[in-house]
């Protein structure tokens, strides 16, 4: 049993980690859930806050009937299994963990150039630590053939369009569409149904109507690049040359936003972070000002020796960021003007089961990533390194190995994990983050973790303040 | 209750012995692409 109590904009929550359970209590059911926590006894519960009582820290007309309430109250909690509830969970993993997996997603480097020298990229301005390439429709085709053949019965197959620049090979991205479609129909009255769900994430550069009218057509999801404000974005996403982009691509990403706004489609903008704007709510509201209402950003992932990586220091700062945001989002979904903050989107009531919450991201084994020339990498973020090549759209996967090695990849597997409470809610957190900074991929990457639990903690105060 | 209130949540543990359909959407193929969260996803058990 564990529970995670912490005080956030006024309200004391009580999470039941194993459970996910939330509850928003009084002071007096708040410090009874930590003793009761601690001591594992009614008795000594009663006892502390009692003396507590007695010493004047609570305003209460009765304190012992109000703290047999609380007690009885918990334990109806209890009972219901929704407070000190056990977690049952390690078994049932452990042989989740061994099934055979099925690859149910492609991260296709479509381009492996880029028109954006973006300082931060850890794709290296595209390249990969590589050369400059452009998949080629063949090698796209070999790629969608192999995820239909590895995917068994799964239905829903997700392909995005990444890069470098998708757009700088936008006729291949809509060739591939095409024979998505075209292995979904040959699919049809088979054992085992097919539908692509295609994404693309780009940086606006070369959109245009064109682009925008066959992506909403056939885009499930796009992701649009920016950080937010203008010289925080310019400072980070230069062209080659050294001049901003914002002022190009600001007025593309807004027009193909509102499309998909009225259309009723899925989009993100997505900026990411730096210790250069630490301050990054300002960020995050200067885009909700400009008028998008789908919104990430998030920290740059960077070795440390970058001038521009996060540090341990900044991690205070960044959290009271969070809080700053959390705040200002209840102000303006009160005044009828609320947006989307992906980080703080949390599905308390039909959020994914626990099998998905403590296996993995499922990288190296359900997703993978392809080069333009048909490597596979566990992810778009081991693209590059050799020692993580799995194979190739003509051989298939020839180190299973590799593969075994991160069907492993698990919260149960990662001792840090054990005490978090954020531990059902990233499943681990990223296997690239944790072998850049850790040289494992089993480990976990500390600043990535504690921000990650203060945006949980941020995104159930949301829920407990809008629902109120 | 007086003293607590609940928010309407999904108790994972009714999610053992029905999970793991795998029909749900990868967790890098959404918006991030650098950190790995699973707690905003919907469940696509049908």
């Amino acid at each position: 049993m564990q529970i995670h109590r912490y005080r956030s904009n006024g309200y004391n929550i009580i999470l039941d980690v194993p459970s996910s359970s939330v509850h928003v209590a009084d002071d007096l059911f708040y410090d009874a859930a930590g003793i009761m926590a601690e001591t594992e006894s009614a008795e000594d519960t009663e006892k502390q806050l009692l003396a507590s009582a007695e010493s004047g820290k609570y305003d209460l007309e009765d304190a012992q009937t109000e703290i047999k309430e609380v007690l009885e109250e918990m334990e109806e909690l209890r009972n219901q299994g929704a407070l000190f509830s056990p977690e049952p969970y390690a078994p049932a993993i452990e042989e989740f963990v061994k099934r055979p997996t099925v690859v149910k997603a492609l991260c296709l480097h479509i381009a492996h150039d880029c028109n954006l020298a973006c300082r931060y990229c850890f794709a290296e301005e595209g390249e990969y630590h590589g050369r400059r390439a452009l998949m080629s429709y063949e090698t796209g085709k070999k790629a969608l053939d192999f995820l239909v053949n590895n995917s068994g019965l799964r239905k829903n197959l997700e392909v995005d369009f990444f890069g470098g620049e998708p757009l700088m090979n936008w006729e291949v991205v809509k060739q591939l569409v095409a024979y998505g479609h075209e292995l979904e129909k040959r699919s049809e009255n088979t054992f085992a149904p097919k539908h692509f769900r295609f994404t693309l994430t780009t940086n606006g550069v070369l959109l245009n109507d064109e682009i925008m009218e066959f992506c909403n057509r056939e885009m499930h999801n796009v992701v649009l690049s920016i950080d937010g404000r203008r010289e925080v974005h310019d400072r980070m996403r230069p062209f080659r040359k050294g001049q901003g982009s914002y002022d190009l691509i600001l007025p593309k990403l807004l027009k193909f936003a509102k499309q998909r706004q009225e259309l009723g489609l899925s989009y993100y903008v997505r900026g990411t972070y730096t210790h250069w704007n630490l301050d990054f709510a300002a960020d995050v509201l200067h885009l909700a000002d400009l008028g998008f209402d789908q919104i990430s950003v998030e920290p740059v992932v960077a070795p440390p020796e970058e001038d521009y990586a996060i540090r341990p220091e900044d991690v205070p700062f960044l959290c009271e960021q969070y809080d700053i945001l959390a705040r200002e989002m209840i102000k303006r979904k009160k005044e009828g003007k609320g947006f989307n903050f992906f980080h703080f989107m949390i599905d308390l009531t039909g959020g994914p089961c626990v099998y998905k919450r403590l296996s993995g991201c499922g990288s190296g084994t359900e997703y993978l990533a392809v080069t333009p020339w048909g490597d596979f990498y566990p992810c778009h973020q081991f693209v590059g390194n050799e020692k993580f090549l799995l194979g190739n759209t003509d051989t298939g996967i020839e180190r299973g190995d590799i593969v075994e090695e991160f069907k492993k990849v698990n919260v149960y597997a990662k001792k840090e994990c054990s005490s978090c409470f954020a531990r059902f809610y990233c499943s681990g957190g990223c296997a690239a983050n944790s072998y850049n900074f850790t040289g494992g991929i089993n480990d976990v990457y500390e600043i990535g973790c504690q921000l990650q639990r203060k945006r949980v903690e941020c995104s159930i105060m949301l829920k407990a303040a809008l629902g109120s | 209750m007086k003293h607590v209130k609940s928010l309407n949540t999904k108790n994972l543990q009714n999610t053992l012995k029905k999970g793991g359909c795998g029909e749900c959407q990868t967790s890098c193929q959404s918006a991030c692409k650098t950190s790995c969260t699973v707690g905003n996803q919907s469940c696509e058990h049908k």
